[in-house]
């Protein structure tokens, strides 16, 4: 009988995965000795654990690693990812310690589960081999369908969490197939193996088809997870029914890592094959901007319009990621970048613009009607103001971080050689800033229809405070942000 | 005399899936699955793989059997509710997806066994080998997987209790 000897593993890679695990856990365990009217001690403890492991991760910044048999890496992309995901997180949970009492639905496990889908985020970024996207994956909707449902009695949000599983179930077997298809063709679940195989043209003609088959249907799999058009139909409906810190939750963090791994696979692995993927994503691309756009237009439930609005903006996000996989260098460099900066950007917009939602939202009545928006301005002053400035920047209109993103995106695509799929872009962005600016014009112009809504509470504003300044800190000084995104490189370029 | 086992247990298999299929009744349709999950069982004897045979006896006829069993007993859906066919197209379309298989896999199977397809380390499968790759080259997975199931508890029980608490309230 052999010794099994457990290899080597290079902890600087794990931290902040292991950080948050291990702080869910141990939330857990504390959890049981806290009474229930005090549960809001464990969402500031959770928010601890957050900011522990963000700052975990400064002097990690230039590490580029990997380990447990090079399933997981850190490099400069995933290191951005993971604060991105973990800020998305802590505002995520400041907005929820006011919601939830409110709502009469306040629970520990609900901290303890929002960090446990920070941690699936986190490895869907981190994940350099399909197995760990796919675990990470489906952590990640695991802990998203309990969340969504979350508000249980409630028959909207029953019917979301049970629309999101039976959806997520659908899309998890996609992503299982198209690996085992990937693995049969390759010989190999490591993302750079792959990509390794492709470029020494080793594949028969047969063995090319089972690639690209695999391929497509990880694509549709994680295409349901981003609701990328046309596999978005379920996003209004659990959007609208889930409760509204985990809407917004599922909006950006899910979103996030969704295209984090889609972009790391689609470089990595199959940048030998862009001259197949790139038109079928440019056409999809363009299929989701319509869809979202043109829903979002009709909209009179403001939650509903942010859901089309949400499926638009992975029209933009997929610009990016079809520019990164470009065999032109510079083009590819510009995707990966315009990727993360439209990321970031719209995770800030999409949080701020959830929390006013929240300031609203009074307890078993749902404000989020158009109508419950009209004369904001001379109710809330600083609320009007907030959902202004992230209304804006999902406009895309400077100087907000939006228009950053935006630009970005577009420039990729058109360095890309995307020259007239950039054009309808351009032409829809400004068609959507329409029912956009409609909720502007509602708020500053229209007579209110409803008395002023509940003071907000401390953490409430501290949330919607850091996702507004994000935004517009983003629009006005954007150097930093994009240094940062500029010294991210992915795939074989690195 | 391997040849004479393998007909047998799949002939075994193929009657317990067919059975399980056509019986009306929920309780003898999960008896027919066992039978089926056990000949299975004897099918990875066959193929060297003894911890397979080990964990398909234990985790799916053993665990997930009584699990089935239990919460169609506790629904009391132990009867078909309505046997009517919703979607008209679905059963032609089901026994042409079949058809397709069943065709695709004859013909591989006339085509002849790949030569690197056969098995020539009998030791590939030993509970040894699983437990060293699984501790060594697929930790992290392996770990992944535990919190995955943990989150998934918590999830049952937080959907559970947050039910129960408002049929009280009720």
């Amino acid at each position: 009988m052999t010794e099994i000897i457990i290899p080597p593993i290079d902890w600087r890679v794990a931290a902040q995965l292991s950080i948050i695990f291990g702080w869910a856990s141990v939330l857990l365990v504390i959890a049981l000795f806290v009474p229930r009217s005090r549960t809001r001690i464990i969402g500031y403890l959770a928010i601890v654990g957050v900011i522990v492991a963000a700052v975990a991760g400064i002097p990690l910044w230039g590490v580029n690693a990997e380990t447990f048999s090079g399933m997981l890496r850190l490099d400069a992309y995933s290191l951005t990812l993971n604060w991105l995901f973990l800020a998305s997180t802590a505002i995520t949970i400041a907005l929820s310690l006011d919601y939830l009492p409110r709502q009469g639905i306040e629970r520990s496990e609900y901290y303890v589960l929002v960090l446990f889908a920070t941690g699936g985020m986190m490895l869907l970024a981190q994940g350099a081999d399909l197995i760990i996207l796919f675990l990470g994956l489906e952590l990640l909707s695991i802990v998203l369908y309990v969340l969504t449902g979350f508000a249980y009695p409630r028959i909207a949000s029953e019917e979301a969490g049970m629309k999101y599983l039976l959806i997520g179930a659908f899309a998890g077997g996609f992503v299982v197939f198209g690996i085992a298809l990937l693995y049969g063709a390759t010989g190999s679940m490591n993302l750079r193996a792959i990509g390794e195989t492709l470029a020494r043209q080793a594949l028969t003609p047969e063995e090319r088809t089972y690639l690209l088959a695999g391929a497509a249907l990880v694509v549709v799999g994680f295409g349901y997870k981003v609701a990328m058009a046309p596999f978005h139909m379920w996003a209004p409906d659990v959007y609208e029914g889930a409760p509204t810190p985990v809407t917004g939750l599922l909006s950006v963090g899910s979103k996030a890592a969704g295209f984090a791994s889609l972009l790391r696979f689609l470089v990595e692995a199959l940048a030998g094959e862009w001259q197949i993927w790139a038109p079928v994503l440019a056409a999809l691309a363009i299929a989701t901007l319509a869809v979202g756009n043109i829903g979002a237009l009709t909209q009179q439930n403001v939650k509903r319009m942010l859901a089309y609005s949400s499926i638009g903006h992975a029209g933009y996000i997929l610009f990016g990621v079809i520019a990164a996989g470009a065999t032109d260098g510079v083009a590819g460099q510009r995707g990966v970048e315009s990727v993360l900066l439209y990321l970031i950007a719209y995770t800030f917009t999409n949080l701020g613009a959830f929390g006013v939602l929240i300031a609203l939202e009074q307890r078993g009545e749902a404000a989020w009607d158009m109508g419950d928006l009209a004369g904001l301005w001379n109710r809330r002053p600083w609320l009007a103001i907030a959902m202004a400035v992230c209304m804006l920047s999902l406009a895309g209109i400077p100087p907000t971080g939006g228009f950053w993103g935006k630009l970005y995106v577009f420039t990729a695509a058109w360095l890309a050689g995307m020259g007239w799929i950039t054009v309808i872009g351009v032409i829809i962005a400004a068609v959507a800033a329409f029912y956009y600016l409609r909720i502007v014009a509602q708020m500053f112009m229209a007579e209110p229809a409803r008395e002023a809504p509940l003071p907000m509470d401390r953490a409430l504003r501290v949330g919607l405070t850091l996702a507004t300044l994000g935004v517009l800190i983003l629009g006005f000084i954007p150097t930093p942000a994009i240094d940062l995104v500029q010294r991210v490189v992915l795939g074989v370029r690195g | 005399m391997e040849l004479i086992i393998f007909l047998i247990t799949a002939a075994v298999a193929v009657a317990g899936a067919v059975a399980m299929l056509l019986s009306l009744n929920a309780i003898h349709s999960a008896i027919f699955l066992l039978i089926n999950f056990v000949a299975i069982s004897v099918l990875y004897v066959l193929l060297y793989a003894p911890f397979l045979f080990a964990i398909q006896l234990i985790v799916y006829a053993g665990a997930i059997m009584v699990l089935f069993l239990f919460v169609v007993m506790l629904l009391g859906a132990e009867r078909a509710e309505d046997t009517r066919e919703r979607f008209v197209w679905q059963r032609p379309l089901g026994l042409t997806l079949s058809a397709i298989l069943l065709g695709l896999i004859g013909y591989i199977a006339l085509r002849g066994p790949a030569p690197e397809a056969r098995v020539t380390n009998h030791q590939f499968a030993a509970p040894e080998r699983i437990a060293e790759a699984l501790f060594t080259t697929y930790l992290l997975p392996f770990e992944i997987t535990a919190f995955l199931l943990l989150a998934a508890i918590v999830g049952v029980v937080v959907l559970h209790t947050s039910g129960s608490q408002a049929g009280k309230r009720e």
